[in-house]
């Protein structure tokens, strides 16, 4: 559903990016892994419109949306949760939840906001609170919940348990899991490895800019050389 | 305390004015930080083809309406030609940009038409009071005062209550994100400049009546107070704005009344400093952005 062959991506002079390729097959969740400053979110970004890349292609069901400007991506069915969730804190949540929706006809809209509702009961306690005053736990529910309003074919995510409790990971991590039984297709970028690799069909381990392994959840959990993967320290 | 009452209203007449100019500054500058130092030319351009109509014959029914569809069209066709091809660009760029369409927009009508102020005859009704009780009112200032009310609470339903609205407070707060819901930017800045130009329509409206004439650097009062209003109300905030431009115009009237008439001249003067002093006791202006932080 979702191909990326031979992304680079620059910053000036510095190659954030260097010949990524990979894939996402319609229903799969696929995890990207790597520790501090592999370029995960700069990886996601020049996906998702937001960083051009200098070369390689974005294919999405067989559409070329390489460097297409995020509103057009959003509109092929390509949604993003930004690292740091990025929710609009002046607006409440369900304004959030709208803003999410913006490109769905009204009565669909409104048709969406009463599944988040019911899908997510804790946001549905919030409704009309202003966004700024959600937990942590609460913020992230929010801008999953937020790009599923757009009816996304792939959704991705990055690093969607940052920042988060123990408790509260799990939350996300189920929250993962149930999207995955629902049938989205799924892109995430995860600090925790060790979570991500027991939900995800596959994943790419991500290493200063190029993909340096890749394989299914199972297979990679159990390799021993990535341990600095594991544990997130800084790119080798 | 009927002089006080009456310059009361008189200050809040002029305030509604300045209030819409700042309005129009504000929406702006939310979505796209930029301070727009042309927005008086919208004014200017209304100004000329008041002229132009009223020297045709037209009545100010006609007039007005119209005035407040140049002011959009011309808004609109500034975004086009100067301000989209500079999107993306820093602070510094945006602003010079604005100070260069101002310039050329003078420019325009002083080499095109001519460097004369040209005059036009204002509404029979302009300089009619009305008497409530000892009080003697303008009814200038209450039509000006009902419209702007009318117009800002129209402006608060746009905001809060349409998808229009959301996504400008959307991308106000953050542009990229917005993009990212799929929001366009070509649309919101668009819609921002239409919304700002049908402000300053309204505004300018009352603006030409109350002046009757217009010459090539009128601009440059209207964007003065629209500018420093929305400055003191404080930059990020639309209430602030408003509650702005409303002191600026009370400041104003206030001022000339009390200063004794020696210095009664030197308002203008006087009322730049109270605005210095302000801004050295509070920077961020009358309203400082709050935004809800759960601690």
């Amino acid at each position: 559903m979702l191909d990326v062959s031979g992304l680079t991506t620059r910053y000036g002079a510095i190659s954030a990016l260097r010949d990524v390729s990979l894939h996402v097959d319609a229903g799969e969740v696929v995890g990207l892994i790597g520790p501090n400053g592999a370029g995960k979110t700069t990886l996601l970004g020049s996906i998702a419109g937001l960083l051009p890349p200098s070369e390689g292609t974005v294919t999405l069901d067989g559409t070329d949306v390489t460097a297409a400007p995020p509103e057009r991506l959003l509109r092929s069915g390509l949604a993003l949760v930004p690292e740091h969730r990025r929710i609009f804190v002046d607006l409440t949540v369900e304004e959030n939840l709208k803003i999410g929706g913006v490109t769905v006809p009204a009565g669909e809209r409104s048709a969406l906001l009463d599944d988040v509702a019911e899908q997510f009961p804790v946001l549905r306690k919030k409704w009309t609170t202003s966004a700024g005053y959600l937990s942590g736990g609460e913020a992230q529910q929010l801008a999953i919940a937020r790009a599923l309003m757009s009816k996304p074919r792939v959704l991705m995510m990055d690093e969607p348990s940052l920042g988060l409790a123990p408790v509260l990971v799990d939350v996300v991590f189920e929250l993962i899991d149930s999207l995955r039984d629902g049938g989205t297709t799924m892109l995430i970028v995860e600090q925790n490895a060790t979570r991500m690799l027991e939900v995800a069909d596959r994943a790419y381990v991500l290493r200063s800019g190029e993909i340096v392994t890749e394989g299914t959840g199972a297979e990679l959990s159990e390799r021993d050389d990535l341990f600095d993967t594991f544990v997130g320290g800084g790119s080798s | 305390m009927t002089e006080l009452i009456q310059n009361l209203i008189d200050g809040l007449g002029r305030g509604s004015i300045y209030a819409l100019l700042a309005l129009g500054v504000a929406v702006i500058f939310g979505v796209m930080h930029l301070l727009n130092f042309a927005h008086g030319e919208l004014i200017t351009v209304s100004g000329y083809v008041s002229f132009w109509a009223i020297d045709s014959g037209w009545s100010w029914w006609l007039v007005a309406p119209t005035i407040v569809v140049v002011s959009i069209l011309t808004s609109l066709l500034i975004e086009r030609i100067a301000f989209s091809r500079v999107r993306g660009a820093g602070d510094f760029t945006l602003l010079l940009t604005s100070f260069g369409v101002h310039f050329v927009v003078s420019a325009i009508f002083l080499l095109y038409v001519s460097a004369s102020v040209k005059n036009f005859s204002r509404p029979g009704w302009v300089a009619n009071t009305y008497s409530v009780g000892s009080l003697n009112i303008e009814v200038f200032d209450t039509i000006v005062i009902v419209v702007t009310l009318v117009t800002l609470w129209g402006t608060s339903q746009l905001l809060q209550r349409t998808m229009f609205g959301l996504s400008l407070r959307a991308a106000a707060a953050d542009f990229d994100t917005a993009r990212l819901m799929g929001v366009r930017s070509n649309s919101v800045i668009r819609g921002a400049f239409a919304l700002s130009g049908l402000l300053a329509g309204i505004a300018g409206v009352f603006w030409l009546m109350r002046a009757g004439n217009t010459q090539p650097s009128a601009g440059i009062d209207p964007m003065l107070k629209g500018v420093l209003a929305a400055l003191i109300g404080g930059l990020g905030s639309l209430q602030g704005a408003v509650l702005g431009g409303f002191a600026l115009g009370l400041a104003e009237v206030l001022l000339r009344s009390w200063l004794p008439d020696g210095i009664a001249s030197l308002t203008e003067g006087v009322v730049f400093l109270l605005i210095a002093l302000l801004f050295i006791f509070r920077p961020s202006g009358l309203v400082s952005v709050q935004h809800a932080e759960r601690v």
